[in-house]
């Protein structure tokens, strides 16, 4: 599985492994869902210390989050990007949807 | 101008060979001992690329994916990704940031943009039930300073 979700009281922490792209963005994208749906978190924090690449479907991954996660009124953070994975998020205008920390 | 080395691939459009077809690039232009920003804007660009091939030209089919990537003695490579797909009907429309006709919410829409921004040049051909190929090319920086 290239996503570990953890659980902290009102946070839903997504740890994704590997690279991001149309192939592996679905398995990422339905396990978060999934995980969303049944724990409904005020944060979801996606956790990108262990992605070593993304292309724009990475974009597409955490823009589908935030609309599911405004659905029940929570929020979305980015975190530990690097500086390609940045690059690409700034492409998109992330950084002014969601908070990328770091 | 003469390609000094040149290298030609061709895969079926399953999703799985995204990532092939982009280290398969990355590994033969491995030679000219990229930086490490060069070498995640050429995969990420191809990335994108080949993905177009597999989400719009081929979209309810599985065809013929051909890639080439040439390098010429500037340190300028070229990689063209070709498609006989169902091509595209306004390039125009379909380069525009955020412009998607995938409607399941899950593209960005940003593949060209992408691809126009981690590149020097982009440059598309279509014909709509003919194929479409896309032209990416980036200029590598010298690396001389580096071994003195």
């Amino acid at each position: 599985m290239p996503v570990r979700i953890d659980k902290n009281e009102k946070r839903m922490t997504a740890y994704i492994m590997g690279e991001i792209d149309h192939h592996s963005a679905k398995e990422i994208r339905e396990e978060i869902d999934a995980n969303i749906e049944s724990l409904l978190p005020e944060l979801l924090l996606l956790d990108f210390k262990d992605v070593t690449f993304m292309d724009s479907s990475g974009i597409g991954l955490v823009m589908g989050r935030y609309k599911l996660m405004r659905t029940i009124g929570g929020e979305v953070k980015v975190t530990n990007v690097s500086a390609h994975i940045k690059k690409v998020m700034r492409l998109a205008g992330l950084d002014k949807l969601a908070v990328i920390e770091k | 101008m003469k390609p000094v080395n040149e290298m030609k691939i061709q895969f079926v459009s399953r999703s799985a060979n995204e990532g092939f077809a982009r280290v398969a690039v990355a590994a033969f232009f491995a030679q000219l001992d990229p930086t490490v920003d060069e070498m995640a804007d050429i995969k990420t660009a191809i990335s994108e690329a080949v993905t177009n091939c597999i989400v719009h030209a081929y979209k309810n089919e599985l065809g013929a994916v051909y890639l080439t990537a040439k390098i010429y003695e500037d340190r300028r490579v070229v990689v063209t990704v070709r498609d006989k797909g169902c091509g595209i009907e306004d390039i125009g429309k379909a380069m525009e940031p955020m412009y998607t006709t995938c409607d399941t919410g899950e593209r960005a829409g940003l593949g060209f943009a992408v691809m126009e921004s981690f590149m020097d040049k982009l440059k598309v051909r279509s014909k709509v039930g003919k194929g479409t190929t896309v032209t990416l090319t980036k200029y590598l920086s010298s690396r001389e300073q580096d071994n003195g």
